[in-house]
């Protein structure tokens, strides 16, 4: 049956059933009874197992089906969940998502069975029901459990090299060799878990092989290798005239190399293994690929294994946004009554003889008008997505984390159905679990130093998200140590970013600021969650490219805010046009409050600087026209115009000579060569061709 | 930088002051006329602000006032000339006058070193064209800049 036209359907509802998994096994983690949750864990396994085999992905099938089994036996109460259960459950998750990454690349689910998961599965469930089998699978080291490797043997996955399916070229070459009196070896490497550059390490293994022999094989690829796109072990295949002890010699050579198991190969043993393998349609796609790769590895291993990438590396669906029919029936009828308008338009110039139309031709236009605004805004909402697209998979990654850090921690969210433009939420992932994980690692203190403080045991992760005017603000907010001061200033003293006499002057709030510079971490110890001193510089670059910016507030002992502010739409945006003397500029409507008229007697002066009392508040005033050095200001008058601009709950007092009036204009970057201080945050065409310049209030503030 | 030219190249040549100059045709991206510029405050002296050029907002510079010499005084045969570096962003300048495109090949061409007459940079070589010398303009190099507030 061809099925590929519900592919798209397909991942989708994948997609949500495993996002709803992993919600509903984080309930059931900390209320392991709860019934409701099982049930519905149950039926989403249940819908992703029915819809993996109609789809004819039968390694996806078959994990479900056992994960399916387990749910099974907890519902109808024969046993408890452990947390061993359940940290077996994610990490059959996580397999899932492997597998539909792999469909969304190529429409193949890919090869990797997993065994060692459903081997899990299966020993957790005998021994759940109390049958006394091998406990075997779960005395595994946690590392080669993780391990992903090629369709397997039923031995388990304790070796992995033995996993490697040879295809009949590779054999050939290995009978060849025994002749010629050259032995073939599987060899397996452990890499310590505490290493950074894996990849490196690997590459020193490989060269130091290839000084012994010929890698004839390596999993995975020499090419996923090279990317870092494996976990802590592989293996290879290596065809040399020295002995087994040798070769691990060499190999345990390379630092930080936990252990390497080398063994010999008989060519013929694998000959089973793989007429077994020829049986199963699916793989037979697969192997012709990696002989196809193989072929020309024996060469250059490296150039086969890229091209072989290349093959697969297609996307075969289109990203999309779902959109509510509603939205669509509010786009149809706007767009019906796009073309009346037009027809009006129409009809009054085919009457141009009859003059007497001034008054209907401006009412056509209003009425164009009303529409392309509510078209405009329409299409906007179509383009919104709720910020929980994002977030949902935040609670996973702290429980994750917890686990990783030893560290006990809640992540709170609110806000979850703010919607923000799509291209925002696409980019917004990274940064957000920047900072999650940064409160994890940094920012919380470990179990025995919050009782010491006097803090209750269990750390606190907030994310809150809200909508603001024209602004949608992040806040990702930890009730951990806090920043130190003083730690920051000397480290930056230390670092040369700052002399000790700015140090001195420096408030805060600026100390603060200097965490977002490149390059600086105050982190004592690296840790690979954090702290590598490529972070919070990163995170504000990418959201000061969405247009957004960032700021940190932090109390010694209380924990640290870390608030994001966000546009809501990105090109298009409601502004109030001004004139400064013969300029004209545009403020962003979403961030003016009011606008005053200030006789000059009610201007008074603080430390110096003028402010106006505007109803209880005090309000800083922004002469515009001499800040942006415009010629020829014009000469006082009686009363200001003052536009009240606001940047969460700051306000200021902008002066201007005129307003001419609220439009709709196109934000339009003015490149990136013009060094302005940031204060000019675009520029827009106006009707007539000319350019007007768009204010970034928020530095005026 | 692009020190090494090899084979023939075209320039653009235009008249800044009293000196002419050469542009890599292959940076010009169109030569227009002079027209209204919005100023952008704050901006780097140099730059005398934004234009709109068929729906694109383009900055401008001044190559006089890069020069340090002394302000643009427009004329009829004024022009700006919009140069490409990349894709996606483009630069105004502005020139005196466009003359003519020549086409240089190495021999035409003498390296400068960088002596008094060149500190910032700014020429790749002096071109010998029928008699005259045109200054070839290092275009990255005027255009990306490290500012040094």
């Amino acid at each position: 049956m061809d099925v590929s036209q519900y592919l798209e359907i397909f991942i989708d509802e994948t997609k949500e059933h495993l996002q709803s998994l992993n919600e509903q096994l984080l309930i059931l983690e900390t209320e392991p009874e709860n019934t409701e949750t099982i049930n519905e864990i149950f039926r989403a396994a249940h819908s992703l197992k029915g819809m993996a085999g109609t789809m004819g992905y039968k390694r996806m099938q078959r994990l479900t089906h056992d994960m399916e089994n387990v749910f099974s036996e907890i519902r109808s109460g024969n046993m408890k969940v452990t947390a061993d259960l359940v940290d077996v459950l994610f990490k059959g998750l996580d397999a899932l998502e492997v597998y539909l990454k792999n469909i969304q690349e190529s429409a193949a689910e890919g090869t990797e069975d997993y065994e060692d998961i459903i081997n899990q599965l299966n020993n957790i469930l005998n021994i759940g029901l109390g049958k006394e089998t091998a406990v075997e699978a779960k005395e595994e080291p946690p590392k080669a459990s993780a391990a992903v490797t090629q369709t397997g043997t039923d031995e388990g996955g304790a070796i992995s090299y033995k996993e490697l399916i040879l295809t009949d070229y590779e054999k050939r070459a290995i009978n060849k060799a025994d002749t010629m009196g050259i032995s073939a070896f599987g060899i397996t490497v452990y890499i310590q878990d505490y290493c950074i550059l894996k990849a490196a390490r690997a590459f020193l293994v490989f060269k130091a092989l290839e000084g012994l022999g010929d890698v004839i094989k390596s999993q995975p690829e020499v090419q996923d290798i090279e990317d870092e796109k494996f976990d802590l072990d592989f293996s290879v295949i290596i065809l040399s005239k020295d002995s087994a002890e040798k070769i691990r010699s060499a190999v345990m050579n390379v630092s930080e190399i936990k252990d390497a198991i080398v063994e010999k190969i008989d060519a013929d043993q694998n000959e089973t293994e793989d007429s077994e393998e020829d049986n199963n349609g699916v793989s037979d796609a697969k192997q012709e690929k990696a002989a196809g790769s193989v072929t020309s590895a024996e060469k250059s291993g490296k150039a086969g294994a890229a091209a072989a990438k290349q093959q697969i590396a297609k996307p075969v669906v289109n990203r999309s946004v779902r959109v509510d029919i509603e939205k669509l029936d509010v786009l149809m009828n706007l767009v019906s009554e796009l073309i009346i308008a037009k027809n009006g338009l129409v009809s009054i110039s085919a009457n141009e003889k009859n003059t007497r139309n001034e008054s209907s031709f401006n009412e056509h236009i209003e009425y164009l008008e009303r529409v392309t605004t509510n078209l405009h805004e329409s299409v906007m909402k179509v383009r919104m997505v709720p910020i929980e697209s994002v977030v949902n998979r935040f609670p996973r990654m702290i429980r994750d984390l917890s686990k990783k850090l030893n560290k006990k921690m809640e992540l709170y969210m609110t806000g979850e159905e703010t919607e923000l433009d799509r291209t925002v939420i696409d980019e917004i992932g990274d940064p957000l679990m920047h900072l999650l994980r940064n409160a994890a690692d940094h920012g919380l203190e470990s179990k025995k130093e919050r009782i010491a403080a006097g803090k209750p045991p269990v750390g606190s992760i907030f994310l809150d998200a809200y909508q603001d005017g024209n602004n949608v603000v992040i806040e990702v907010r930890d009730d951990g140590a806090g920043i130190n001061v003083e730690n920051v200033k000397e480290k930056a003293i230390e670092k040369g970013t700052i002399t000790a006499e700015q140090a001195a002057e420096m408030t805060d709030k600026e100390v603060i600021d200097i965490l977002f510079r490149p390059s600086f971490s105050t982190s004592e110890v690296i840790s690979d969650v954090s702290g590598r001193g490529v972070g919070l510089d990163v995170v504000k670059t990418k959201i000061e490219a969405l247009g957004g910016d960032i700021e940190a507030k932090t109390k010694l002992g209380e924990g640290s805010i870390f608030i994001i502010r966000l546009p809501l739409t990105l090109a298009i945006i409601q502004a109030l046009m001004i004139e400064l003397g013969p300029e004209k500029y545009a403020i962003p409507l979403g961030s003016i409050q009011t606008i005053e008229d200030i006789k000059n007697s009610e201007v008074k002066y603080v430390h110096s600087k003028e402010v106006i009392n505007l109803r209880g508040d005090v309000i800083p005033l922004v002469r515009l026209g001499k800040l942006l050095e415009v010629p020829e200001t014009q000469k006082e008058e009686e009363s200001l115009t003052v536009v009240i601009v606001s940047k969460g709950d700051r306000l200021a007092g902008i002066v201007v000579d005129n307003l001419i009036g609220q439009q709709e204009i196109v934000i339009k970057s003015i490149g990136k060569y013009i060094n302005n201080n940031k204060i000019i945050g675009g520029a827009t065409i106006l009707g007539d061709g000319e350019v007007a310049l768009i204010l970034d209030v928020n530095t005026l503030v | 930088m692009e020190a090494n030219l090899t084979g023939s190249k075209q320039y653009v040549v235009v008249k800044i002051g009293i000196e002419q100059y050469g542009i890599d045709i292959k940076y010009v991206d169109s030569i227009v006329r002079m027209q209204r510029i919005t100023r952008v405050p704050k901006a780097q002296p140099y730059f005398k602000g934004v234009i709109n050029l068929r729906g694109e907002i383009i900055p401008v510079m001044s190559m006089r006032m890069k020069f340090e010499l002394e302000d643009d005084v427009l004329t009829n045969a004024t022009r700006i000339i919009i140069i490409k570096l990349e894709p996606q962003s483009a630069v105004g300048i502005i020139v005196d006058e466009v003359k003519e495109v020549v086409t240089l090949d190495d021999t035409m061409i003498e390296k400068v070193t960088n002596t008094v007459e060149d500190k910032n940079g700014y020429l790749n070589g002096i071109g010998k064209y029928n008699g005259e010398l045109i200054s070839l303009l290092n275009i990255s190099s005027i255009i990306i800049e490290k500012e040094t507030v």
